[in-house]
């Protein structure tokens, strides 16, 4: 920070003609502050502490599957509980929440050579509310009968019904925190999209932005058309069990008595409910597609391979996102000739995302591989990708999936392609950005340490779930008892399952202390320690101070690859520096 | 859901058409220098609070899109009964004409630079704005006055839901419209609230054009001329 040595009103003379927002005391520079470096933190550290919590809870139901009766607090209402929690918290509360809140707060004006967000009140009012929303949620576990026990999807009829745990109080609050995210995060996502749009530096045009933004840009697009429909989903559903009116709620009897609910359609809120999840599978996948392909271009040296198809496969990825979502539903009892349609907008999906993966290793095909703590995560995320989407073509197509619903084989596809993934790519871009952040590395063997245990970790814990699932071990049981069917070597592999997602979760903990010790500790890092070429590394200061790029606002004059580039003095050019025509253009020698 | 399907087509043919002037085949790889010739954007509040807008109305208009569908699937299951339309929903709806009105003309007087006249048409649009909320609330009693409670019947459930969450998008417009009041009366010139009015008033043509549509819905007409499509179509 340049002006705290100079009093709060040293930026306001030093840049008189920028309109920005100024903090002038330490409450709006480092809590109600406006400035999107300060938000962005502060969404990363809640996210990550709710994070905390999720992985806590998978604990739990690890150990209640492979251990039953061991801890003896877990009953039947808090497994369902815990799944219902670890679901919810994962998916919304910390991915979506880090990628777009997080990163997309950090780096959109960073990457785009802009001061700041361009409302940044309204930005600010964007972290309150979700930090807001993640209260309401913790709430739950203090109300009377405890969070709801619904499954992450909250399907009616059974998420309002009195045998759920939770209905008391928990899926009320539940269904308002979300209602609270969804105006949270459209506050700011508006930021975010309109920032790309009018907030860019001179010469950055849209096709020399980062694929990084590219890809956060989307899926903020994304978010903002498909939030409405879980908001619209949450309202109805408070409707339904606050004032008893009849949406989703068909006619029921509950232990013998007929409620007063009827006519109402349970589909009505899978689609609802699916037009908002399925579109959020792509939420948080593009900005991870951007965050690696600029992870690989940066540590292999070498320009993205594709970068104009790269930008049109998100772009398309996002538009077919929306018209796929019925794939869940499958075993609804829909019309089968709707899931003959999504199975086949489905697949067509497979066709920019295997652009992608096919982009991404021709990237590092002869690149100068560096095999840093960002890269190796890098790496990792292509692998568990290209197996998690796999295992998606299995359950894209409807004679395949109905069998393999509710099986564990459905849990462990969805972690590994929107789970794990993206968790990888979250900690890749952790180690990638944090010397920027901080002003310090962080530390490399426990980078390592963290790597290795949580990539092979994670392969050990999900590999054979997939087998589990495919010997018919159902999804959400909270114990499984004397089924025939399952051999008893299933019972060994969710206790081996169970070891290794544990010694993962402590890994977690490595990473949480690397992050806290090394703010202190690392190395300092330089303004531009792996030698990138996008704006964010070009800053006068590290971390950059309020207003991100000193008097003057970088002009771009290349696009956010020149590696390697023959004839250059270095193995980079920055996007801000100008230059001779690179050789590698066609005739210009 | 097809409604839903129709409002995204046309979000993506929107978004298609955009993406077609941003010069997306370009190989940037080979371009150096500062591109000029395409739209350059400074980092200037006035276009990035429009465009902000623009986006809130996308969104805001895909919820009351969603909300449609549902209705309409919600419709066809049976037990929908048809609740009789309050009268007063036609004053209101005059109502939200003449505040819509009344920003019309203080974008009129923002243009004549009568700063006198632009108070009067805002704190005017407040009022009739107002008046609007209050006729629905007017409603909302006759009806469950005459039984017509939210859980009675599905039809009547949507009434409530929507004409609330107009009613509140309305509210949350007022605060917008009431900053731009207060700012308007602290200054002595159009320039400083030229933008606020012209926000309030897209913002208010928008809410009028979802509340017609809305009450169309309640009405049946919508549904009226949609099985007249289907009849033409087939």
């Amino acid at each position: 920070m340049v002006d705290a040595t100079h009093g709060p009103d040293a930026h306001a003379a030093e840049f008189p003609d920028v309109e920005l927002y100024h903090p002038r005391s330490w409450w709006t520079r480092y809590v109600f502050s406006q400035d999107a470096k300060v938000i962005a933190i502060q969404y990363a550290s809640t996210a990550l502490a709710i994070g905390m919590v999720a992985l806590v809870l998978s604990w739990l139901m690890r150990m209640q599957l492979a251990f039953p009766g061991f801890l003896e607090f877990i009953d039947a209402a808090a497994y369902y509980q815990f799944i219902t929690m670890h679901g919810m918290i994962m998916v919304i509360y910390l991915i979506t929440a880090l990628f777009l809140g997080g990163f997309g707060n950090y780096q959109i004006p960073l990457m785009l050579g802009a001061r700041d967000m361009v409302f940044p009140y309204v930005n600010m009012l964007s972290y309150w509310t979700y930090l807001l929303a993640v209260l309401v949620l913790v709430a739950s576990w203090f109300a009377p009968g405890g969070p709801t026990g619904a499954g992450w999807t909250l399907y009616p009829p059974q998420a309002i019904l009195s045998n759920t745990p939770g209905q008391e109080a928990g899926i009320v609050l539940m269904l308002v925190s979300l209602i609270l995210f969804v105006i949270g995060f459209t506050m700011g996502g508006l930021n975010y999209i309109v920032t790309v749009l009018q907030g860019r530096t001179r010469g950055m045009t849209l096709m020399r932005m980062p694929l990084t933004v590219w890809g956060i840009f989307v899926a903020t697009v994304m978010a903002m058309l498909a939030f409405p429909a879980l908001f619209v989903a949450c309202v109805m559903m408070l409707f339904d069990k606050l004032l008893g009116t009849s949406f989703f709620m068909p006619a029921v009897a509950e232990m013998g008595v007929q409620l007063a609910h009827n006519g109402g359609s349970p589909i009505l809120f899978q689609h609802l409910f699916w037009f908002f999840g399925h579109p959020e599978v792509y939420i948080v996948a593009l900005p991870a597609f951007g965050i690696v392909s600029d992870l690989l271009a940066t540590h292999a040296r070498k320009n993205i391979f594709g970068y104009r198809m790269m930008v049109w496969a998100i772009v398309i990825i996002g538009a077919l996102s929306f018209v796929v979502w019925a794939h869940h539903m499958y075993v609804s009892g829909m019309n089968p000739y709707f899931g003959f349609f999504f199975a086949t907008t489905t697949l067509i999906i497979a066709v920019p995302t295997a652009i992608k993966v096919y982009n991404w290793v021709l990237t590092l095909w002869r690149g100068d591989i560096h095999l840093n703590p960002p890269m190796l995560f890098a790496l990792a995320f292509i692998v568990t990708f290209v197996n998690g989407g796999l295992t998606g073509l299995f359950l894209g197509n409807v004679v395949v999936d109905v069998p393999l619903s509710d099986s564990m084989f459905v849990v462990a596809h969805f972690h590994m392609v929107m789970g794990v993934a993206q968790i990888l790519v979250i900690f890749g871009a952790i180690y990638h950005w944090y010397p920027k952040i901080t002003g310090r590395m962080l530390d490399n063997t426990l980078a390592h340490l963290h790597f290795w245990v949580t990539f092979v970790g994670a392969y050990l814990i999900f590999f054979p779930m997939h087998y589990l699932g495919l010997m018919g071990v159902p999804r959400r049981y909270f114990e499984s008892g004397d089924i025939s069917f399952q051999p008893p070597s299933a019972h060994e592999l969710n206790v081996f399952i169970t070891v290794m997602a544990l010694t993962v979760g402590a890994a977690q903990l490595v990473f949480v202390f690397n992050l806290i010790w090394s703010i202190r500790h690392g190395k300092p890092a330089g303004g531009n320690p792996w030698r990138a070429t996008t704006l964010e590394w070009q800053t006068p200061q590290t971390p950059p101070a309020h207003g991100n790029f000193g008097r003057e606002l970088p002009v771009v004059y290349r696009w956010a690859y020149d590696y390697s580039v023959p004839g250059a003095p270095e193995d980079f050019i920055p996007q801000n520096q100008p230059g001779p025509t690179p050789p590698h253009h066609e005739g210009s020698e | 859901m097809s409604v839903v399907i129709m409002l995204f087509a046309g979000f993506a043919a929107f978004a298609g058409w955009w993406l077609a002037q941003q010069r997306l085949t370009s190989k940037p790889w080979l371009e150096q220098g500062v591109i000029e010739g395409v739209p350059d954007f400074e980092a200037s509040h006035d276009p990035a609070k429009r465009a902000g807008l623009g986006f809130f109305l996308a969104i805001v208009g895909s919820m009351f899109t969603l909300l449609a569908g549902a209705y309409f699937m919600r419709r066809d299951l049976g037990d929908w009964q048809a609740l009789p339309v309050p009268p007063i929903l036609w004053i209101n709806t005059g109502a939200l004409v003449l505040s819509s009105l009344a920003l019309e003309y203080t974008q009129r007087s923002v243009r004549r630079g009568d700063i006198v006249r632009l108070r009067v048409g805002l704190a005017v649009a407040a009022l009739f704005a107002l008046a609007f909320l209050g006729g629905q609330l007017i409603a909302w009693q006759q009806l469950s006055a005459e039984g017509y409670y939210v859980a009675t019947n599905p039809a009547n459930s949507f009434f409530y839901l929507v004409t609330g969450l107009h009613g509140l998008h309305i509210l949350g417009g007022l605060v917008a419209l009431g900053w731009a009041t207060a700012k308007a009366w602290g200054s002595e010139k159009v320039e400083g609230v030229r933008l606020n009015v012209e926000l309030c008033a897209t913002y208010w043509l928008f809410m009028l054009f979802v509340w017609v549509v809305l009450f169309s819905l309640i009405a049946g007409w919508a549904s009226a001329f949609i099985e007249l499509c289907g009849q033409l179509l087939s």
